[in-house]
Protein backbone atom coordinates (compact mmCIF):
# COMPACT_ATOMS: atom_id res chain seq x y z
CA UNK A 1 0.00 0.00 0.00
CA UNK A 2 1.20 3.50 -0.68
CA UNK A 3 1.97 5.62 2.37
CA UNK A 4 -0.95 7.66 3.60
CA UNK A 5 -0.91 11.30 4.63
CA UNK A 6 -0.72 11.79 8.35
CA UNK A 7 -4.08 11.32 10.04
CA UNK A 8 -4.40 15.01 10.99
CA UNK A 9 -4.15 15.97 7.33
CA UNK A 10 -6.98 13.73 6.17
CA UNK A 11 -10.30 15.35 5.17
CA UNK A 12 -12.07 13.14 7.71
CA UNK A 13 -10.00 14.67 10.51
CA UNK A 14 -11.18 18.15 9.51
CA UNK A 15 -14.74 16.88 9.39
CA UNK A 16 -14.44 15.41 12.89
CA UNK A 17 -13.01 18.66 14.23
CA UNK A 18 -15.91 20.59 12.68
CA UNK A 19 -18.42 18.20 14.24
CA UNK A 20 -16.76 18.53 17.63
CA UNK A 21 -16.96 22.32 17.36
CA UNK A 22 -20.69 22.11 16.59
CA UNK A 23 -21.33 19.74 19.51
CA UNK A 24 -19.45 22.05 21.86
CA UNK A 25 -21.10 25.21 20.49
CA UNK A 26 -24.53 23.62 20.98
CA UNK A 27 -23.67 22.97 24.60
CA UNK A 28 -24.11 19.20 24.23
CA UNK A 29 -20.68 18.41 25.63
CA UNK A 30 -17.52 20.24 26.54
CA UNK A 31 -14.16 19.71 24.90
CA UNK A 32 -12.94 18.07 28.10
CA UNK A 33 -15.89 15.71 28.25
CA UNK A 34 -15.32 14.60 24.66
CA UNK A 35 -11.63 13.99 25.32
CA UNK A 36 -12.43 12.09 28.48
CA UNK A 37 -15.04 9.88 26.78
CA UNK A 38 -12.62 9.04 23.97
CA UNK A 39 -9.77 8.35 26.38
CA UNK A 40 -12.00 6.07 28.43
CA UNK A 41 -13.08 4.14 25.35
CA UNK A 42 -9.63 3.78 23.85
CA UNK A 43 -7.98 2.84 27.16
CA UNK A 44 -9.87 -0.45 27.03
CA UNK A 45 -9.74 -0.89 23.24
CA UNK A 46 -6.64 -2.86 22.37
CA UNK A 47 -5.68 -5.83 20.20
CA UNK A 48 -4.63 -7.55 23.44
CA UNK A 49 -8.36 -8.24 23.90
CA UNK A 50 -8.69 -9.96 20.53
CA UNK A 51 -5.42 -11.81 21.21
CA UNK A 52 -6.86 -13.19 24.44
CA UNK A 53 -9.82 -14.65 22.54
CA UNK A 54 -7.45 -16.23 20.02
CA UNK A 55 -5.10 -17.69 22.65
CA UNK A 56 -8.04 -19.18 24.53
CA UNK A 57 -9.35 -20.73 21.30
CA UNK A 58 -5.90 -22.19 20.57
CA UNK A 59 -5.70 -23.83 23.99
CA UNK A 60 -9.34 -24.78 24.61
CA UNK A 61 -11.00 -26.63 21.70
CA UNK A 62 -14.44 -26.28 23.22
CA UNK A 63 -14.03 -22.52 23.55
CA UNK A 64 -12.93 -22.47 19.92
CA UNK A 65 -16.19 -24.12 18.89
CA UNK A 66 -18.19 -21.60 20.91
CA UNK A 67 -16.16 -18.68 19.55
CA UNK A 68 -16.79 -19.69 15.95
CA UNK A 69 -20.48 -20.41 16.59
CA UNK A 70 -21.25 -17.17 18.47
CA UNK A 71 -18.41 -14.66 18.75
CA UNK A 72 -20.44 -12.22 20.84
CA UNK A 73 -21.28 -14.82 23.50
CA UNK A 74 -17.71 -16.15 23.60
CA UNK A 75 -16.32 -12.61 23.97
CA UNK A 76 -18.73 -12.07 26.84
CA UNK A 77 -17.34 -15.19 28.55
CA UNK A 78 -13.98 -13.44 28.73
CA UNK A 79 -15.53 -10.26 30.08
CA UNK A 80 -15.85 -8.26 26.84
CA UNK A 81 -19.65 -8.39 26.73
CA UNK A 82 -20.33 -4.68 27.31
CA UNK A 83 -17.64 -3.66 24.83
CA UNK A 84 -19.09 -5.69 21.95
CA UNK A 85 -22.77 -5.20 22.78
CA UNK A 86 -23.62 -2.86 19.89
CA UNK A 87 -23.08 -5.39 17.12
CA UNK A 88 -22.84 -9.08 16.34
CA UNK A 89 -19.26 -10.33 16.55
CA UNK A 90 -18.36 -13.12 14.20
CA UNK A 91 -15.06 -14.94 14.21
CA UNK A 92 -13.74 -16.66 11.09
CA UNK A 93 -10.98 -19.25 11.30
CA UNK A 94 -7.98 -19.49 9.03
CA UNK A 95 -6.88 -22.99 8.06
CA UNK A 96 -4.46 -24.71 5.72
CA UNK A 97 -7.14 -24.41 3.01
CA UNK A 98 -8.55 -20.95 3.68
CA UNK A 99 -7.31 -17.47 4.52
CA UNK A 100 -9.76 -14.84 5.74
CA UNK A 101 -9.37 -11.08 5.53
CA UNK A 102 -11.63 -8.32 6.80
CA UNK A 103 -12.61 -5.11 5.03
CA UNK A 104 -15.43 -2.60 5.19
CA UNK A 105 -16.03 -1.24 1.71
CA UNK A 106 -18.71 1.26 2.72
CA UNK A 107 -16.89 2.85 5.66
CA UNK A 108 -14.49 1.38 8.21
CA UNK A 109 -16.49 -0.93 10.49
CA UNK A 110 -14.24 -2.90 12.76
CA UNK A 111 -14.41 -4.32 16.29
CA UNK A 112 -12.41 -1.50 17.88
CA UNK A 113 -12.79 -2.84 21.43
CA UNK A 114 -11.04 -6.08 20.45
CA UNK A 115 -8.55 -4.82 17.86
CA UNK A 116 -7.74 -1.33 19.11
CA UNK A 117 -8.07 1.80 16.97
CA UNK A 118 -8.11 0.84 13.30
CA UNK A 119 -5.03 1.65 11.24
CA UNK A 120 -5.38 4.49 8.72
CA UNK A 121 -4.87 2.10 5.81
CA UNK A 122 -7.97 0.17 6.91
CA UNK A 123 -9.99 3.34 6.24
CA UNK A 124 -8.24 4.14 2.96
CA UNK A 125 -10.13 3.99 -0.33
CA UNK A 126 -7.34 1.85 -1.77
CA UNK A 127 -7.65 -0.90 0.85
CA UNK A 128 -11.44 -0.78 0.81
CA UNK A 129 -11.84 -0.97 -2.94
CA UNK A 130 -8.97 -3.29 -3.82
CA UNK A 131 -9.36 -5.94 -1.10
CA UNK A 132 -12.68 -7.21 -2.46
CA UNK A 133 -11.31 -7.20 -5.98
CA UNK A 134 -7.73 -8.43 -5.77
CA UNK A 135 -7.06 -9.62 -2.22
CA UNK A 136 -4.06 -11.72 -3.18
CA UNK A 137 -2.28 -8.68 -4.62
CA UNK A 138 -3.21 -6.50 -1.63
CA UNK A 139 -2.02 -9.12 0.86
CA UNK A 140 1.26 -9.53 -1.00
CA UNK A 141 1.83 -5.79 -0.58
CA UNK A 142 1.51 -6.39 3.16
CA UNK A 143 4.22 -9.06 2.76
CA UNK A 144 1.74 -11.90 3.06
CA UNK A 145 1.97 -14.31 0.16
CA UNK A 146 -1.01 -16.65 0.16
CA UNK A 147 -0.28 -19.82 -1.85
CA UNK A 148 -2.50 -20.32 -4.91
CA UNK A 149 -3.86 -23.53 -3.38
CA UNK A 150 -5.27 -21.59 -0.42
CA UNK A 151 -8.71 -20.03 -0.92
CA UNK A 152 -9.19 -16.42 0.14
CA UNK A 153 -12.44 -15.28 1.74
CA UNK A 154 -12.96 -11.52 1.99
CA UNK A 155 -15.50 -10.42 4.62
CA UNK A 156 -17.11 -7.07 3.84
CA UNK A 157 -18.39 -5.94 7.25
CA UNK A 158 -21.10 -3.58 8.39
CA UNK A 159 -21.65 -1.66 11.60
CA UNK A 160 -24.01 -4.39 12.79
CA UNK A 161 -21.83 -7.41 12.03
CA UNK A 162 -18.11 -7.14 12.71
CA UNK A 163 -15.40 -9.69 12.18
CA UNK A 164 -12.26 -10.98 13.78
CA UNK A 165 -9.94 -13.51 12.14
CA UNK A 166 -8.82 -16.53 14.17
CA UNK A 167 -5.28 -17.07 12.88
CA UNK A 168 -3.62 -20.48 12.60
CA UNK A 169 -1.59 -21.28 15.70
CA UNK A 170 2.09 -21.07 14.76
CA UNK A 171 4.20 -24.22 14.69
CA UNK A 172 6.54 -24.81 17.58
CA UNK A 173 4.30 -23.19 20.21
CA UNK A 174 3.17 -26.39 21.94
CA UNK A 175 4.85 -25.57 25.22
CA UNK A 176 3.56 -22.01 25.50
CA UNK A 177 1.05 -20.87 28.09
CA UNK A 178 -2.10 -18.97 27.11
CA UNK A 179 -0.68 -15.53 27.93
CA UNK A 180 2.52 -16.31 26.02
CA UNK A 181 0.43 -17.33 23.02
CA UNK A 182 -1.63 -14.14 23.28
CA UNK A 183 1.58 -12.12 23.07
CA UNK A 184 2.26 -13.61 19.62
CA UNK A 185 -1.03 -12.35 18.15
CA UNK A 186 -0.87 -9.08 16.23
CA UNK A 187 -3.55 -6.63 15.18
CA UNK A 188 -2.85 -7.36 11.51
CA UNK A 189 -3.18 -11.08 12.26
CA UNK A 190 -6.67 -10.38 13.61
CA UNK A 191 -7.58 -8.41 10.44
CA UNK A 192 -6.08 -11.07 8.19
CA UNK A 193 -3.36 -8.96 6.56
CA UNK A 194 -0.65 -10.99 8.32
CA UNK A 195 -0.03 -14.46 9.65
CA UNK A 196 0.78 -14.99 13.29
CA UNK B 1 -39.54 -16.25 6.42
CA UNK B 2 -35.93 -17.00 7.09
CA UNK B 3 -33.80 -17.96 4.11
CA UNK B 4 -31.73 -21.05 4.86
CA UNK B 5 -28.01 -21.44 4.26
CA UNK B 6 -27.47 -22.72 0.75
CA UNK B 7 -30.30 -20.64 -0.71
CA UNK B 8 -29.26 -18.83 -3.86
CA UNK B 9 -30.28 -15.20 -3.91
CA UNK B 10 -30.12 -12.28 -6.29
CA UNK B 11 -29.42 -8.85 -4.88
CA UNK B 12 -31.51 -5.84 -5.78
CA UNK B 13 -30.39 -3.89 -8.82
CA UNK B 14 -32.16 -0.72 -7.67
CA UNK B 15 -30.22 2.53 -7.45
CA UNK B 16 -31.99 4.21 -4.53
CA UNK B 17 -31.75 7.95 -4.02
CA UNK B 18 -31.22 7.41 -0.29
CA UNK B 19 -28.69 5.74 1.94
CA UNK B 20 -28.42 1.98 1.59
CA UNK B 21 -26.05 -0.69 2.78
CA UNK B 22 -26.09 -2.75 -0.38
CA UNK B 23 -22.73 -1.80 -1.86
CA UNK B 24 -22.88 -0.82 -5.51
CA UNK B 25 -20.49 -3.61 -6.53
CA UNK B 26 -22.97 -6.15 -5.16
CA UNK B 27 -26.05 -4.86 -7.01
CA UNK B 28 -27.88 -7.37 -9.20
CA UNK B 29 -25.50 -10.19 -8.27
CA UNK B 30 -26.23 -13.82 -7.50
CA UNK B 31 -24.81 -15.32 -4.33
CA UNK B 32 -25.52 -17.92 -1.70
CA UNK B 33 -26.76 -17.51 1.86
CA UNK B 34 -24.18 -18.89 4.28
CA UNK B 35 -25.56 -17.53 7.55
CA UNK B 36 -28.73 -15.98 8.89
CA UNK B 37 -27.78 -13.40 11.51
CA UNK B 38 -29.72 -11.24 13.92
CA UNK B 39 -32.45 -8.78 13.02
CA UNK B 40 -31.35 -5.16 12.74
CA UNK B 41 -33.20 -1.96 11.77
CA UNK B 42 -33.01 -1.38 8.03
CA UNK B 43 -30.39 1.38 7.54
CA UNK B 44 -32.33 2.73 4.53
CA UNK B 45 -35.25 3.51 6.87
CA UNK B 46 -33.09 4.74 9.75
CA UNK B 47 -31.18 7.17 7.54
CA UNK B 48 -34.43 8.63 6.21
CA UNK B 49 -35.78 9.13 9.71
CA UNK B 50 -38.62 6.65 9.27
CA UNK B 51 -40.44 6.59 12.60
CA UNK B 52 -40.62 2.81 12.85
CA UNK B 53 -37.78 1.43 10.76
CA UNK B 54 -38.28 -2.10 9.51
CA UNK B 55 -36.28 -4.71 11.39
CA UNK B 56 -34.91 -7.40 9.12
CA UNK B 57 -32.64 -10.41 9.34
CA UNK B 58 -29.16 -9.62 8.11
CA UNK B 59 -27.78 -12.48 6.03
CA UNK B 60 -24.20 -13.28 5.19
CA UNK B 61 -24.15 -13.87 1.44
CA UNK B 62 -21.22 -15.38 -0.40
CA UNK B 63 -20.30 -14.23 -3.91
CA UNK B 64 -17.72 -15.66 -6.27
CA UNK B 65 -15.17 -13.06 -7.36
CA UNK B 66 -15.39 -14.31 -10.94
CA UNK B 67 -19.08 -13.37 -10.99
CA UNK B 68 -18.48 -9.91 -9.53
CA UNK B 69 -15.39 -8.92 -11.46
CA UNK B 70 -15.03 -11.43 -14.28
CA UNK B 71 -11.79 -12.55 -12.69
CA UNK B 72 -10.40 -13.90 -9.44
CA UNK B 73 -10.78 -17.17 -7.51
CA UNK B 74 -11.60 -15.70 -4.12
CA UNK B 75 -15.00 -15.28 -2.51
CA UNK B 76 -16.52 -12.10 -1.08
CA UNK B 77 -18.93 -12.38 1.84
CA UNK B 78 -21.18 -9.49 2.74
CA UNK B 79 -23.88 -8.91 5.34
CA UNK B 80 -27.09 -7.87 3.62
CA UNK B 81 -30.56 -6.99 4.89
CA UNK B 82 -33.42 -9.27 3.80
CA UNK B 83 -35.10 -6.68 1.58
CA UNK B 84 -31.97 -6.42 -0.58
CA UNK B 85 -32.41 -10.07 -1.56
CA UNK B 86 -34.76 -12.25 -3.56
CA UNK B 87 -34.53 -15.96 -4.15
CA UNK B 88 -32.72 -16.87 -7.36
CA UNK B 89 -33.68 -20.48 -7.84
CA UNK B 90 -32.48 -21.97 -11.06
CA UNK B 91 -30.31 -19.01 -12.00
CA UNK B 92 -26.73 -19.45 -12.95
CA UNK B 93 -24.34 -17.56 -10.82
CA UNK B 94 -21.74 -18.50 -8.35
CA UNK B 95 -19.94 -21.71 -9.11
CA UNK B 96 -18.68 -22.86 -5.78
CA UNK B 97 -17.36 -26.18 -4.65
CA UNK B 98 -17.59 -25.97 -0.91
CA UNK B 99 -20.91 -25.81 0.75
CA UNK B 100 -22.51 -24.35 3.79
CA UNK B 101 -21.48 -22.29 6.76
CA UNK B 102 -19.67 -25.15 8.53
CA UNK B 103 -17.09 -25.04 5.80
CA UNK B 104 -16.95 -21.32 6.27
CA UNK B 105 -16.28 -21.04 9.98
Amino acid sequence: MTPEPHHHDLPVAARVRRLEERVIAAGLASDGELDEALARFYARATPINGARLVARAWTDPRFRVRLLADGSAAAAELGFGPQVSGYQLRVVANSAQRHNVIVCTLCSCYPVALLGPSPSWYKSLAYRSRTVREPRAVLSEFGLVVPEAVDIAVWDSTAETRYLVLPVRPDGTDGLAEDELAALVTRDGLIGTARV
Amino acid sequence: MTLRPGTRVRTSSADPDHHTRLPRYLRGQVGEIVYAGREWPLPDDVARGVAAPRAEIVYTVRFAAAGLWGTGRHTVLADLWASYLEQADGEDGEDDEDDGPQEER
